[in-house]
């Protein structure tokens, strides 16, 4: 049934595909939280003018498949002579940047809304009490509402991480060789499906479960304030 | 507005054929879904244990792995099939690839969301249901499925929403969707960024027009519940 030696054979393109997954996943996630911070800050505030972009922005993103914003950045940037004769060009006509800008501001995307509603979600009378304090609306922000909004952001975002590492295989579209590419190379030298696919299908979740487990551990210890107590 | 160089009529095709792959994935995942939390309510063990399998092993794959696995996978299993029956060249194409595929891993969510619905109906109705003589199929069609049915639209709505964008995939393994379309006019009149955003507002369209209906549904199906004292 199953070759054991093709995948044998080829573990090293498996773990170079897995650290390329890992690579892009994890820097367009951490680029895409610090850009999530202040879009999340913008999308509470009441003037529309600042409200109004974010909210169109993350409603784009979050409205369209991943792989068509990868293919707008990828093969689209090049349509236009003023980005081809810009100084960021040497850096769009990459793979990899256009994978890890595309990933970035899609997580982004998605991280500014779930930010949103955990900073939505404060008890009221947090906010009436740092302001009876005497604190500053920027204070309030880096004091009161992002700390309580992170905790209880963690398990949306949670979901988020495993959403972008099951993502990112559609870098495997724009010739990037991560974990989906090198099966599909596996495939195709020996036309070999199984083998190739199901290889990639055990990496994958075996990075899910790690992932997995990493949040329920941090869970356990931002939360650990909410658990009741067991003496 | 955007010139679509005569390609419009070609994308609409496209879109056309994405709404068929995704509602028929929806009708298969309903199906999946409503059968894996059945399964994982069973009083049996086994039946249990493989639902658990299912809904876990599902989840910890990307839809374009699981998705290339059926394509490839399935012809080859189709390829020696034929071959042993002696029937002659199986095709099995991207389209039934695709939805067999979206319909499985999207079950695996639905069963999720379904498990929780079920369990949010109150025993007590079921087991008046049984007092008053319905078969298991009958408490099934007319107690259950209604009442759970709005506690499992929220959560239905979302996965769809994600299938829908899901639907993207199946250009990847060749189905002449509106991605598959939008790349071959990219490619006759070198202006891919018109034509893939062509395609990104077509999906912002079919999301919108998804929310809103769903948000009426979610209406409907909550006017038993009363505005509260």
């Amino acid at each position: 049934m199953i070759d054991v030696e093709i995948v044998w054979d080829n573990l090293p393109l498996y773990l170079r595909g897995t650290w390329t997954t890992l690579w892009l996943t994890f820097t367009a996630l951490a680029f895409g939280l610090v850009l999530a911070v202040p879009l999340a800050v913008a999308r509470t505030s009441r003037n529309p003018l600042i409200n109004g972009p974010v909210f169109l922005y993350t409603y784009f993103f979050r409205g369209t498949p991943l792989l068509v914003q990868l293919f707008m950045i990828y093969y689209g940037a090049g349509q236009f002579a003023w980005i081809r004769n810009s100084a960021l060009w040497p850096l769009l006509s990459q793979a990899w940047f256009c994978a890890l800008l595309a990933f970035t501001l899609n997580t982004a995307a998605y991280t500014a809304e779930i930010l949103r509603g955990a900073i939505a979600a404060t008890p009221k009378g947090e906010i009436e009490a740092a302001r009876a304090l005497g604190m500053s609306r920027a204070l309030i922000f880096r004091r009161i509402l992002l700390p309580s909004a992170f905790r209880r952001a963690l398990p949306a975002y949670g979901n988020e991480i495993i959403f972008m590492l099951h993502g990112s295989a559609v870098a495997s579209t724009v010739t990037i060789v991560d974990l989906t590419a090198a099966a599909r190379i596996v495939n195709a030298r020996y036309y070999s499906p199984y083998e190739a696919f199901l290889t990639a299908a055990a990496f994958y979740m075996a990075l899910t479960f790690a992932i997995t487990g990493l949040i329920r551990l941090l869970e356990r210890r931002w939360h650990a304030h909410l658990r009741p107590h067991l003496s | 507005m955007l010139d679509l160089k005569g390609y419009g009529p070609a994308i609409l095709e496209g879109a056309v054929l994405t709404i068929e792959a995704a509602l028929a994935s929806l009708v298969l995942s309903l199906l999946f879904g409503l059968l894996g939390a059945l399964a994982k309510l069973a009083p049996l063990r086994p039946l249990r244990l493989l639902a658990a399998a299912y809904t876990t092993l599902i989840r910890g794959v990307p839809e374009l792995v699981l998705m290339l696995l059926v394509f490839f996978g399935g012809q080859m299993l189709m390829n020696e099939l034929a071959a042993q029956m002696g029937w002659g060249h199986v095709d099995v194409g991207p389209f039934a690839a695709g939805v067999l595929t979206l319909g499985f891993i999207y079950g695996a969510y639905m069963a999720e969301t379904f498990r929780g619905a079920i369990l949010a109906v109150p025993k007590g109705q079921l087991e008046a249901a049984r007092a008053f003589g319905m078969g298991p199929l009958l408490v099934l069609r007319r107690i259950l499925i209604p009442q759970m049915l709005r506690h499992a639209l929220p959560g239905v709505g979302n996965n769809w929403l994600v299938l829908l964008k899901a639907t993207a995939l199946l250009s990847v393994i060749g189905l002449e969707d509106m991605v598959r379309k939008a790349a071959l006019a990219a490619g006759a009149t070198r202006q891919p960024f018109t034509f893939y955003f062509a395609v990104a507002l077509v999906f912002l369209a079919l999301t919108t027009v998804s929310t809103l209906l769903l948000a009426a549904a979610e209406r409907w199906a909550r006017r038993g519940e009363g505005r509260g004292p």
